[in-house]
C-alpha cells in the first residue's frame, strides 16, 4: 500500500496536518485493506506464456493468498474451494504447449491406424532405438529378473517390500555407471551422490524445495523448456525469471545478461538462488561450451548461489561438437562443488518415459540429505528399479545402444533439417535433443508474438501438425518453433514431407494473403497427411 | 569466494519438517543398527513398528508365475514393452485405472461403486496425502484430524505444502470414538485462534486403533464438513484389512446411499496398495475425489510420483483377474484373524489389555500398568527400555498424538509365525520382570542399572540435521538372505 500524504495537510499546517492527513489515509487503508479482503480469490493471473513480450514476467503468477488472521476462519461459502495453489494449476490451461500435447492424444497419427490423425512434434520423446531395447529384454528377460541360479520363474520377493526412498544402491550405481558411459568416460559419478525419484519432472521440483523458499527466484536463459514453469514454480512457489538469449549468437548464454537479471531482480526485493540451465539446451538443442560452464561457476560463486544443470539430453547428441558436462569443469578446475547440481534422467537418453526414473546428483552432502528425505514422495517402482539394474549393468549392450541411438539421432536431424530447408525455413545450429529450432519469422504476420500463435494454430488445426511455439518456452523473438523428429521413425517420412509441403504451402500463404485464401487453396489441392 | 553451500538451502531443507527425528523412527533407527534375523541376530530387535502386510505374498507370487504374460519381463509380455516404456501419459494405463476401480469395490464387498475416470495416481499414500493437501488448503490453513493419528502425517501433509494439522481429541473411555462434542470444540479453537480450517483428515480404517468407524459417526462426520463447508479426506487404505466384523462402511456407502447428506465436492478417498495387497515397493498411491476440479489438479499434480507404467501394467493384469482378488482378499483376511487373534491372546496371557479392533496389521495395547509415572515422560521412559532391553520397536502413543500414557502400536503382519512368538516370550518375560521389581521396588526403591534414563541426552540428537535417511526396512527380507 502506498503512503498518501495530502496536499491539504501539508498546506494547512497543524491542525490540518492531523486531520488533513492521518484521517483520510486512514480512511484510504481501511478502503484498500477492505478491496483486497474481499477480492474474489478465483481470480488469478493469465498463465505465464502469455507474458514473454516482456524480459521479465509478471510477478506471482501463483496468487498468495492472504492467509490466517485477514480472512474469516469459517470455512467459505458457495462452491466447495480448492486452494490458490490448486485452482492455478487447474485453470493453467491455455499454454500452446500443453494445448497442443492434448490435441494430439487425442488423435494421435499412426501409420497403420490413423493416417489422418495429428501429427505429434511437440513432444520430446524418442522412438527411434526402442526395437534396440525391446530386442535385448527378448534375449535376456531371465536376466533381467536376477533370479538366482536355482529359480526358473519370476519373483515377487524382495519387490513387494519398503525400499529405501530415494532408490536402492543397486540402481544407484547402476545409473552412475550409465551417466559415466552416456558422458563417454569423460566424468565418473559416484553413486553415493546420487538421489533416484520418479522422473526428472519430481527431480527439478525437488530439488528446487531444497534451494529455495517460496517467492524466490532461478535466473533461466531463455528460450527454456515450458514444463519448468509448472514442474518448478506450481508448488514450491519459486519464481522463474527467464534471462532472454539472441539468434544472434544462436541463443547461447550471455553471462552479462545474467548479471543485469541478477540485479533486476535483486532491485525487486527478491532473492536469486540459482541459476538453471539445461545442456543440451533445450528447446534450441545447443551444447554448452567449456568457457560458458566456468562463466557460469564464477558467476554463481560469485553471488554464492547455486547452479542446476539439467543435462537430461547428454546422451543425445548427433552433432560434432562434443558434450561436456558441466561435472567434468568441476573435477578439472577448482570450482566449489557443493553449489552444483545435476539434473538427469532415463526418459530421454534410455527411451523409457514411462517408468519413471529421474535423478539429483550433487555433492552437497546437506542436499542428498533433504532430497533424499523428500524423495519418499516421488520413489521408483520396485519391479522398474530391478528391470533396470540388470539392463544398466550390461555396459556392452549400452555402448552399443548409445552409439546406435547417436547414429540414428543424427540421421533423423539431418534429414527434418533439410527438409525444412527446401521450406525455406531455417534453424539454429544444435547438436543434441531430439527437435530442431526453426525459424519461421519471415512467415508470421503480424511479427509479434500474436502472429507466432496464428501460425501455430493453423500448424496445429489445418495441417495437423503439432509444434511448441517460441513463445511458450519465452523466446523473446517471435516466430521460432521446437519442431521434434523422434516421434516418427524413417518409414513415417513420406508423410511428415506431405505434412511440411502443406505447411510449408500454409506458412506462405498465410504470410501472403491471410489464412483464408491457404484454407482455399488447401481444399484445392486436397492435401492432408497420408 | 562465499558461504558453503549447506548456508544457502532452504527452510524445507534445513527444518525438522521431515519429522524423522521423533521417536517413531527412533525405534526404527535401533532396529536398523540391530535388525532380528532368527538364525544370525535372534538377539536382534523385532521390527513391530512397520504396518506391512507379508501375510499374502506367495499367493501374489503364484499368480505372477501363472500369468508370466501380465510382466514385461518375460518371453509372453516383451512384446508390449515398447509401447509400455514409451507411455507417460499422466491419465495412467486405461486398464490400470479399470482394474483399481474394481479391486477397490470388491474390498468394500460391492457396496460402493468407483469410477476409473476418477482415479488418479501418485506417489505412494505418502503422494497422494501431499497432493491432496496442495489441493485443497493454502499454507497456514489446517486440517482437523482425530487423535491418535498415524506419525507420518505430519511430514506427508505438512511439511512442504505448510498445512496445520490440529486434532480431535478422542478418548480411550469410549473406545477413541469422534464425538461431535470434540469434532465442535476443536473446529471451535481453531476459529478462535484465527485459523482458517479446510478440512477434516480421517483414517478409516483408523491407524494406530484399528478399528473401523460405525456409519453414524461416519455420517456426523460427512453432515459436520458439509454443514461447515470443509472437505473430508478419507484414508482408506486399510479397506481390504478388514478381517473380523463390524462390516467397513466407506465414505463412498455413506455418499452412495444419500446423496443429499453431502455436497460431493467435499468428499475425498486416499487410498494405496501397500497395505491390502502388501506391495509398498511398487509406490501406489491413489488419489479417488467427487470433486471434478480436485481430480483435474491431482491429475496435473501425478507428474510428481506417476506409478511405473511397468507396474500399471502388471497390476491392470492382476487385478482384472477377479477371481483371484476374491480369493486373495478372503485369505489374506483369514490370515490377519488368525494372527491377530494369536497376538491378542498371548498378550492377555500377561494381562496386557488391546482395544478391541477388527482391521489393520496392528493393534492398539494399554502398557498402562507397567508406567512408573502415568505421563509422557513415562511413557518414553518405558518405551525406550522395550526397545533397548526387551529389544522390540513398538511404536509408542504420544509419537501418535494421544493424549493419554500408555498407549502402544505393534505391528504382528511384517513377521513369521515363529517371530510373533519370540517376541510374545520377549514380552512375557519383560512383564514378569516389570512386576517382579515393581514388588521389590515398593521396599527398595532401587533401580536396575540395566535400564537407561537416556531422554535429556536424545534431545541433542534431535536438533542436528540427519544424515541417514530413515527408509522403512522389512524384516522379512532380513530373514530371508
Amino acid at each position: 500500500m502506498r503512503v498518501i500524504v495530502p496536499l491539504q495537510a501539508v498546506v494547512q499546517g497543524r491542525g490540518g496536518l492531523v486531520l488533513g492527513s492521518f484521517i483520510p489515509c486512514a480512511l484510504f487503508y481501511f478502503l484498500q485493506f477492505y478491496l483486497r479482503r474481499n477480492r474474489p480469490s478465483s481470480s488469478s493471473p493469465p498463465p505465464p506464456s502469455s507474458a514473454s513480450g516482456s524480459n521479465l514476467p509478471e510477478l506471482a503468477s501463483i496468487p498468495r493468498s492472504l492467509s490466517r488472521g485477514l480472512l474469516s476462519p469459517r470455512g467459505s461459502l458457495g462452491p466447495a474451494r480448492l486452494s490458490s495453489r490448486g485452482t492455478a494449476v487447474v485453470r493453467d490451461d491455455d499454454n500452446p504447449y500443453y494445448v497442443g500435447l492434448k490435441r494430439c492424444a487425442d488423435d494421435p497419427y499412426n501409420r497403420s491406424t490413423n493416417p489422418q490423425g495429428f501429427l505429434l512434434l511437440g513432444l520430446a520423446e524418442n522412438r527411434l532405438s526402442l526395437d534396440i531395447i525391446q530386442d535385448w529384454l527378448v534375449k535376456n528377460w531371465k536376466e533381467s529378473l536376477l533370479l538366482d541360479d536355482e529359480e526358473e520363474e519370476l519373483s515377487i520377493q524382495g519387490l513387494a517390500t519398503y525400499q529405501p526412498y530415494d532408490g536402492s544402491m543397486d540402481l544407484k550405481t547402476a545409473v552412475a555407471e550409465f551417466m559415466g558411459q552416456v558422458m563417454q568416460g569423460s566424468v565418473s559419478f559416484n553413486p553415493s551422490h546420487v538421489v533416484l525419484t520418479a522422473g526428472a519432472t519430481p527431480a527439478v521440483e525437488t530439488l528446487s524445495f531444497c534451494l529455495a523458499d517460496p517467492g524466490d527466484a532461478f535466473l533461466v536463459p531463455s528460450p527454456y523448456y515450458p514444463g519448468w514453469d509448472r514442474d518448478i514454480k506450481w508448488r514450491t512457489g519459486v519464481e522463474l525469471i527467464p534471462v532472454p538469449c539472441r539468434s544472434t549468437d544462436n541463443f547461447s548464454i550471455s553471462i552479462a545478461a545474467l548479471e543485469l537479471a541478477y540485479n533486476q531482480v535483486k532491485k525487486r526485493g527478491m532473492k536469486v538462488r540459482a541459476v538453471l540451465v539445461s545442456n543440451p539446451s533445450n528447446p534450441v538443442g545447443s551444447l554448452i561450451d567449456r568457457e560458458t560452464l566456468c562463466g557460469l561457476l564464477d558467476f554463481v560463486m560469485e553471488k554464492n548461489i547455486h547452479l542446476i544443470s539439467d543435462e537430461i539430453f547428454a546422451g543425445s547428441t548427433y552433432g560434432s561438437d562434443k558434450f561436456v558436462s558441466v561435472a567434468e569443469v568441476l573435477d578439472a578446475e577448482s570450482f566449489d562443488k557443493s553449489r552444483v547440481h545435476i539434473i538427469y534422467g532415463l526418459s530421454k537418453d534410455l527411451s523409457v518415459p514411462g517408468f519413471r526414473v529421474g535423478v539429483i546428483y550433487s555433492s552437497n552432502e546437506n542436499v542428498l540429505a533433504a532430497a533424499s528425505k523428500l524423495a519418499r514422495f516421488s520413489s521408483i517402482s520396485a519391479p522398474t528399479q530391478r528391470l533396470l539394474i540388470s539392463m544398466l549393468s550390461d555396459r556392452k549392450f549400452i555402448a552399443e545402444y548409445l552409439a546406435v541411438n547417436r547414429a540414428r539421432l543424427h540421421d533423423m536431424h539431418a534429414l527434418f533439417v533439410d527438409g525444412l530447408k527446401q521450406l525455406g525455413i531455417k534453424c539454429a545450429s544444435s547438436s543434441g535433443g531430439f527437435y530442431c529450432w526453426a525459424d519461421m519469422s519471415m512467415f508470421i504476420r503480424p511479427y509479434s508474438e500474436k502472429g507466432e500463435l496464428k501460425l501455430w494454430d493453423n500448424l496445429l488445426n489445418v495441417a495437423k501438425v503439432n509444434v511448441t511455439p517460441g513463445s511458450s518456452c519465452h523466446c523473446i523473438e517471435p516466430g521460432w518453433f521446437r519442431c521434434c523428429f523422434t516421434t516418427l521413425t524413417e518409414k513415417d517420412v513420406p508423410t511428415f514431407d506431405a505434412a511440411f509441403n502443406l505447411c510449408g504451402l500454409l506458412v506462405r500463404q498465410s504470410s501472403c494473403f491471410g489464412f483464408e485464401y491457404g484454407i482455399w487453396v488447401l481444399i484445392e489441392l486436397n492435401l492432408g497427411p497420408h | 569466494m562465499g558461504i558453503p553451500g549447506d548456508e544457502i538451502l532452504s527452510r524445507v531443507a534445513t527444518g525438522d519438517g521431515h519429522g524423522e527425528n521423533t521417536s517413531y523412527f527412533d525405534g526404527w533407527k535401533a532396529y536398523d543398527n540391530d535388525p532380528f534375523h532368527p538364525i544370525h541376530n535372534p538377539n536382534g530387535v523385532i521390527q513391530m513398528g512397520l504396518a506391512e502386510n507379508q501375510l499374502c505374498l506367495e499367493l501374489m507370487q503364484d499368480w505372477i508365475t501363472k500369468n508370466p504374460q501380465a510382466s514385461i519381463c518375460t518371453k509372453e509380455g516383451v512384446s508390449e514393452f515398447k509401447a509400455i516404456a514409451n507411455f507417460q501419459d499422466y491419465h495412467g494405463l486405461p486398464d490400470f485405472r479399470k482394474a483399481i476401480a474394481k479391486f477397490m469395490e470388491k474390498a468394500r464387498g460391492g457396496r460402493a461403486r468407483f469410477d476409473p475416470e476418477r482415479i488418479v495416481m501418485s506417489g505412494g499414500a505418502t503422494g497422494a496425502q501431499e497432493t491432496i493437501a496442495f489441493c485443497l488448503a493454502n499454507p497456514g490453513d489446517a486440517f482437523l484430524i482425530p487423535t491418535p493419528y498415524y506419525p507420518a502425517f505430519d511430514r506427508d501433509f505438512r511439511w512442504r505444502t505448510g498445512v496445520q494439522l490440529l486434532p480431535i481429541r478422542c478418548h480411550s473411555h469410549d473406545n477413541f470414538k469422534i464425538t461431535e462434542a470434540e469434532l465442535a470444540a476443536a473446529y471451535r479453537k481453531a476459529s478462535d485462534s484465527k485459523i482458517r480450517v479446510k478440512g477434516i483428515l480421517i483414517t478409516n480404517p483408523s491407524n494406530p486403533l484399528g478399528t473401523t468407524m460405525d456409519r453414524e459417526t461416519l455420517r456426523t462426520l460427512v453432515r459436520f464438513a458439509n454443514e461447515e463447508r470443509i472437505h473430508l479426506v478419507c484414508d482408506e487404505i486399510f479397506s481390504g484389512t478388514v478381517f473380523d466384523g463390524p462390516e467397513f462402511v466407506s465414505v463412498a456407502e455413506i455418499l452412495q446411499e444419500d446423496p443429499s447428506i453431502c455436497d460431493g465436492d467435499l468428499i475425498h478417498i486416499v487410498y494405496s496398495l501397500s497395505k491390502d495387497l502388501g506391495v509398498p515397493g511398487f509406490r501406489v498411491g491413489i488419489i479417488y475425489s467427487y470433486n471434478d476440479a480436485v481430480v483435474s489438479c491431482a491429475r496435473r499434480m501425478s507428474s510428481f510420483g506417476l506409478v511405473s507404467t511397468q507396474t500399471q501394467r502388471l497390476l491392470a493384469s492382476m487385478l482384472g483377474d477377479d477371481d483371484f482378488t476374491t480369493d486373495l482378499l478372503a485369505e489374506s483376511r483369514r490370515r490377519l484373524l488368525h494372527r491377530h487373534r494369536a497376538f491378542t491372546a498371548g498378550l492377555e496371557g500377561v494381562g496386557i489389555r488391546c482395544l478391541k479392533s477388527n482391521a489393520g496389521l496392528f493393534c492398539w495395547m494399554s502398557l498402562k500398568p507397567l508406567l512408573k509415572d502415568a505421563t509422557a515422560e513415562g511413557e518414553v521412559k518405558l518405551w525406550r527400555v522395550i526397545v533397548d532391553e526387551v529389544k522390540l520397536n513398538i511404536s509408542p502413543g504420544s509419537s501418535f498424538h494421544c493424549t493419554e500414557p500408555g498407549w502402544f502400536r505393534a505391528c504382528f503382519a511384517n513377521m513369521d509365525e515363529e517371530t510373533m512368538e519370540t517376541a510374545l516370550r520377549r514380552i512375557r518375560t519383560f512383564v514378569r520382570r516389570a512386576n517382579e521389581a515393581a514388588t521389590a521396588a515398593k521396599t527398595k526403591k532401587r533401580w536396575d542399572t540395566a535400564l537407561r534414563l537416556s531422554l535429556p541426552r536424545r534431545l541433542e540428537e534431535l536438533t542436528v540435521l540427519t544424515p541417514r535417511l530413515m527408509s522403512p526396512r522389512s524384516p522379512l527380507v532380513q530373514a530371508a538372505t
